[in-house]
């Protein structure tokens, strides 16, 4: 379980990253945090024939700052920086959703940036930008840099409307969500989730992964939050709404099972928050 | 004071702690290649084509061979049991024209670094023409499957049918009640952190092979790597270092240690192979694919009456050395009446071959699986007569000693009924009957569940001779020898992998004496400074190799007592060994120490007496000539399952234990949490699962689910001590019991809160789904 | 042909200059194969096990998922720091007592895992700590007397401190 032969390359900074990811061609990658590109890496799942390093730019994209009201994160920010962060209210659900990714040896090195662009459909980060409205600020070829809408970011399993080269710098979350809550069911600590479910009562977001390729926003289940409807009638709209893959972790019935308890239990952490 | 009984300080604590532990991938030997295998892509098939000319061209390959490069004998295991019951299975080294699991070994790479290895091993191109796989023990019984082994008819290379008491049917037609159980366990992996590994090379001084590997049976290795490679015994020379588990797994010889072996043999470099956790979760050793059906006789108050029991055991592709194919069924119909008064006994073992990775012993050996059969048929018996479960255990419950049952194995005393109503007592007094009841009017599901079961430890050679192995382990010799010092060198046949040896041996040496352990050291694990022994495995330290021990040191002892009565003027009955010396009993201030004593012995031989030998070493065997020792316990649990999640949530676990004479009480509770912790992860968690064409489906600890301290709970340990009449120390063995209890008290309690709706489950591991499907609507 | 970095690591306090590696070479296997500082595991390579946990700047990461080269300039620190003089620290004295370890594969792994997370819990509950533990598998102690052996450590560090909790 060692990886394939690579060229490494570490970047100065944000510009000259972008360059020689377009230079290097498509066999190139951005490695950030590498907790999954790395881990895939030593079974060869992935085999770049150049690798990208952003450790250097963690000056330029690691500040964490809130501001007008948003909570501005930079792309190279760990998980755990995160938890650590003297959020106030208004932020609180993402600490307290790190506690979902992994476990700490993990969220020391993963970053916001590497998990939105790796763009797994459980991921936590996945689902708090799409719950939140997030915007994603990525910077291409031109040095130009361009929001994208959460909603706008994933297309289907572990892909993104990112091109190759587009970097993630930062993510922008414009408005505080006191009344919003993350949580999963996996069967082992750690795990990655079977079913994840995030609520925001205020804008009556709920989203969840694991029953699609990619993180869903679930808009009946929204109906019932919108409309005045309990949690339970909510979480019980969610589970009807959608049609989950089957799997060795789960079958699609059971998957819904767990979302009707998942979301259920999301807005009642968001409620007492 | 005495140090057996004591929990001393660990010995092995300090280097372990502080990175200074020497495991196999630990060793760096200059020049060493590394090695890797080509492993089959396919489940069952014929090899038409190995072509290594990339391989050989890529940057760091140094060599490649196939089976006909190498020429190396077969791994053939064998039982001394007729055709009908027994068919042997040709393993070879790697494989030749045939095919039977993915991951089996098909060429070896070596090159100057471990990735350089894998880019060789990529670069191979093999080509199959593949057969229909079997990948079920059904598949592998049924009417006109593939054959993986020619001789093999019906796939099957075990089949025994035993005891058959006379009238076993009437009494099954007679009887007030009669209860059926099928159990299913899935296939595990033991699962040592550490995976497999060996470095292997030549020295042209003692011109010997060296064989470091991470074994639990260092002499065993030796024998087959001898005969393999064509070489005297003497030019084999196996070291076990330091080891991160092993649990079984380590107990078998791997083809992958004898390929790295003849590499270095024919290449005269090291050769060192370090299996990656992809090859352990997939083409390593696995176990526990068992299947049971069995029926049970009762009275109407609950006393079973009959038992006639179906098993088939899914061994995979080969029968592993030196164990065979046999070791999971002999096992399990040797043994399982368990703790209970059966009258009357049928059973037919069989063992099936499946185009999956081979299995070999895993902690326990079939007696999860067994206890989990009884345990089941106490308490549906006690469902269907409205009895209370545990009432119907006592009234089944073995108490008079010894005891032969319709198994013909006798048992040595135990605390079977004593440790029953103690784990009951421990559950009934904290209130979780009342909370139980409280739960289930709230709707919730809350049970409670035991298992009583004994473990046959310290099995000797008269017990593995009536299993019929070509190979029969049973003794176990021990050397002890004093320097000039004073201080004692011990050398036992046991090969410690975390059960702390080096500590508990050094116990009993010290008792015997009069010494600090500080001044005890214990070789073990190589066969050049060992004369011979059989490792460890099946709980057997503790019991043979701690007596062999423990013989050895009274045997020095002995002879300290008679050089000192010489040396002091008297007779042999007035010395006594006190506190690393020797004294006259009727003049406490006339004694030798134990470094005057060596001083005469080794440099002023001229002063023994003339019929003494120089030199103060003493050497010593141990075997158990009946069926062994029985340790026993009983296990308490209570569970919550959850609606909506059908998450299993462990509230209670208590462990009544009694494992006679224990050595070191902490090193024992040691072994039960961490048994039971396996035993946990095999009731709830892990499972090793192939798809239709025989590819494995857990590659990686994703899949592969093996729990962690938020699934594991803390776990209460209670001691009974009934001593073993005829083991040196009075211990029993201690290593396997938590793991074969756990499973069947998990599932009891998962049943037991399950009783509301009616559903039984009896197949392992129990997933959440499962549970959620019988506790709600799960479409 | 494999590209070849010549880099230095910082290691216990230790500059090592002039390492030829390969960019593929992850940290843990230059630790211990480059360095011989084979206090550090390898259990499953794929960031799952914890055998290979090393502190990063003072955070516990997994060894098997970091490039070598990525770790260029910052400060490592592996088992071997731990002892002092020949003798163990607090942290391994409370797994010794606790019999917190058995074949001891994992146990470098667990004891750089908490010795990272007390750092910047010391206050941690039981229950934190049990979390924080199942960071890491280990296969033959049953986790309890990890968590027994890391509370244990916690709490004579507050009482060393004159915290009375």
């Amino acid at each position: 379980m060692k990886p394939a032969p690579f060229t490494y390359h570490r970047a100065r900074d944000v510009a000259g990253a972008i360059s020689l990811l377009v230079e290097l061609g498509e066999d190139a990658k951005y490695l950030a945090g590498g907790q999954s590109l790395v881990a895939m890496m030593n079974f060869r799942l992935a085999r770049p024939a150049h690798l990208v390093d952003l450790g250097g730019l963690r000056g330029e994209l690691a500040r964490l700052q809130e501001e007008d009201g948003a909570l501005r994160v930079g792309a190279l920010t760990t998980h755990h920086e995160v938890e650590r962060a003297a959020l106030g209210p208004g932020f609180a659900v993402l600490r307290e959703a790190m506690r979902w990714v992994g476990h700490l040896p993990v969220r020391t090195r993963g970053t916001v940036g590497g998990s939105l662009a790796h763009g797994d459909a459980t991921a936590e980060w996945c689902l708090l930008a799409l719950l939140l409205d997030a915007e994603v600020v990525v910077q291409g070829a031109s040095g130009r840099r361009r929001r994208v809408p959460a909603g706008d970011l994933f297309l289907g399993f572990y892909t993104t409307t990112l091109a190759p080269e587009e970097l993630i710098v930062e993510v922008v979350f414009p408005r505080p969500a006191p009344r919003a809550a993350l949580t999963e069911h996996a069967e082992r600590r750690g795990d990655f989730a079977v079913v994840a479910a995030a609520v925001d009562l205020d804008t009556h977001r709920v989203v969840l992964g694991g029953v699609a390729p990619a993180p869903v926003r679930v808009p009946a289940a929204e109906a019932v939050l919108a409309g005045g409807g309990t949690f339970a009638e909510c979480a019980e709209a969610a589970a009807a709404a959608i049609d989950p893959p089957s799997d060795g972790n789960g079958g699609s019935g059971y998957r819904r099972v767990l979302t009707r308890t998942l979301v259920e239990r999301a807005c009642e952490a968001a409620m007492t928050r | 004071m005495s140090w057996v009984g004591r929990s001393a300080a660990r010995r092995e604590d300090p280097r372990l702690l502080s990175g200074h532990g020497r495991f196999v991938d630990d060793l760096h030997v200059p020049g060493t290649l590394h090695a890797q295998f080509v492993r089959s892509t396919v489940a069952h098939g014929t090899v038409t084509g190995v072509d290594l000319s990339a391989t050989l061209a890529t940057p760091g390959v140094v060599a490649a061979f196939t089976a006909a490069d190498l020429d190396l004998g077969d791994i053939t295991a064998i039982l001394d049991r007729p055709p009908s019951e027994f068919v042997p299975t040709a393993m070879p080294v790697l494989a030749r024209d045939r095919v039977r699991y993915v991951g089996e070994p098909v060429a070896v790479v070596l090159a100057g670094n471990p990735y350089a290895v894998e880019d060789g091993v990529e670069a191979a191109r093999v080509t199959y023409e593949a057969d229909r796989p079997v990948v079920s023990a059904e598949q592998a019984l049924a009417p006109g499957a593939p054959l993986l082994h020619p001789a093999a008819a019906a796939n099957t290379l075990v089949d025994v049918s035993m005891f058959a008491t006379e009238g076993i049917d009437a009494v099954f037609a007679g009887a007030h009640r009669v209860v059926r159980v099928r159990v299913n366990s899935a296939r595990q992996n033991a699962l040592p952190l550490e995976t497999r590994g060996a470095v292997a090379s030549w020295d042209p001084r003692e011109e010997q092979l060296v064989v470091h590997t991470c074994t639990q049976v260092p002499h065993l290795v030796r024998t087959l790597l001898a005969e393999c490679l064509g070489l005297d015994e003497r030019a084999v020379r196996v070291i076990a270092p330091d080891m991160g588990g092993g649990f079984g797994l380590k107990c078998v010889v791997g083809r992958e240690e004898l390929a790295a072996a003849a590499a270095a043999l024919r290449l005269r470099r090291p050769v060192k192979w370090i299996e990656d956790r992809r090859d352990a979760l997939t083409a390593s050793f696995l176990a526990r694919e068992q299947h049971y059906d069995v029926r049970a006789a009762f009275d109407e108050d609950g006393r079973m009456l009959a038992l006639d029991a179906g098993i088939v055991c899914d061994m995979g592709a080969y029968s592993c050395y030196p164990f065979t194919a046999g070791i999971e069924p002999l096992m399990a119909s040797a043994e399982l009446p368990g703790v209970y008064r059966v009258p009357a006994y049928r059973v037919r073992a069989r063992a099936v071959t499946t185009n999956k990775a081979p299995s070999a012993p895993y902690r326990g050996v079939s007696r999860p699986q067994i206890v989990m059969v009884m345990e089941r048929l106490m308490e549906r018996a006690a469902r269907e007569l409205d009895l209370d479960p545990v009432e119907v255990r006592r009234r089944n419950l073995i108490t008079e000693f010894p005891y032969t049952g319709v198994n013909d194995v006798t048992y040595d005393p135990g605390s079977y009924l004593e440790s029953l109503d103690f784990c009951e007592r421990l559950l009934r007094d904290e209130g979780w009957y009342e909370r139980r009841e409280a739960a289930a009017a709230e709707g919730r599901h809350v049970g409670i569940g035991y298992s009583c079961f004994n473990e046959r430890t310290g099995y000797g050679s008269a017990a593995f001779a009536r299993r019929k192995m070509a190979v029969v382990p049973g003794f176990d010799l021990a050397e002890a020898r004093m320097d000039l010092s004073g201080t004692v060198t011990v050398t036992t046949g046991t090969m410690s992998h975390g059960q702390s040896h080096e500590t508990t041996m050094a116990q009993i040496v010290a008792d015997r004496l009069r010494l600090d352990i500080a001044q005890v050291k214990i070789h073990q694990g190589d066969t050049d400074r060992v004369p011979y022994g059989f490792g460890t495995f099946a709980s057997r330290s503790a019991t043979i190799g701690g007596s062999a021990v423990a013989r050895a040191a009274s045997a020095l002892g002995d002879r300290l007592l008679r050089l000192a009565a010489y040396l002091l003027d008297t007779t042999g009955d007035n010395v006594e060994l006190h506190d690393g010396s020797v004294r006259r009993r009727d003049d406490h201030g006339r004694a030798l120490s134990y470094r005057e004593l060596a001083e005469v012995a080794y440099l002023k031989a001229h002063l023994l007496p003339k019929d003494a030998e120089p030199g103060l070493t003493a050497s010593a065997s141990f075997d158990v000539q009946g069926d062994g020792t029985f340790s026993n316990a009983a296990h308490g649990v209570v569970v919550e399952l959850h609606p909506g999640t059908g998450q299993v949530e462990i509230l209670r676990y208590v462990c009544v234990e009694d494992c006679g004479v224990a050595i070191n009480p902490q090193v024992v509770e040691g072994q039960c949490r961490g048994g039971i912790a396996q035993g946990i992860a095999g009731a709830l968690f892990e499972q090793v699962t192939y798809d239709a064409q025989g590819e494995p489906e857990c590659a990686s600890f994703i899949d592969y689910k093996v729990p962690t301290a938020c699934e594991i709970p803390d776990i209460e340990i209670h001691h009974l001590q009934t001593p073993c009449a005829f083991t040196e120390s009075g211990a029993k063995g201690a290593g396997e019991g938590g793991t074969i209890g756990a499973p069947a008290a998990v599932l009891n309690a998962v049943n037991d809160a399950l009783r509301s709706t009616g559903v039984e489950l009896d197949d392992t591991p129990i997933r959440p789904e499962t549970v959620q499907r019988a506790i709600g609507a799960c479409p | 042909m494999t590209e070849k970095l010549l880099i230095s690591l910082t290691v216990n306090g230790r500059r090592h200059d002039d390492l030829v590696i390969e960019s593929r070479y992850t940290l843990v296997d230059v630790l211990r194969h480059h360095l011989g500082l084979t206090g550090t595991h390898v259990g499953c390579e794929h960031g799952v096990c914890g055998a290979c946990t090393v502190l990063l700047d003072g955070a516990p990461v997994r060894a098997c998922l970091i490039f070598a080269a990525q770790a260029e300039g910052r400060d490592i620190r592996t088992v071997e720091s731990l002892s002092h003089d020949g003798g163990l620290n607090d942290l391994q004295r409370a797994f010794s007592a606790c019999h917190g370890l058995q074949c001891g594969f994992c146990t470098p792994g667990f004891l750089m895992l908490a010795e990272g997370f007390l750092a910047g819990r010391p206050d941690a509950t039981r229950e934190e700590i049990r979390e924080v533990v199942s960071s890491n598998l280990c296969r033959c102690t049953g986790y309890q007397s990890i968590v027994d052996a890391i509370e244990r450590c916690a709490r004579e560090r507050r009482e060393a401190r004159g915290d009375a909790r």
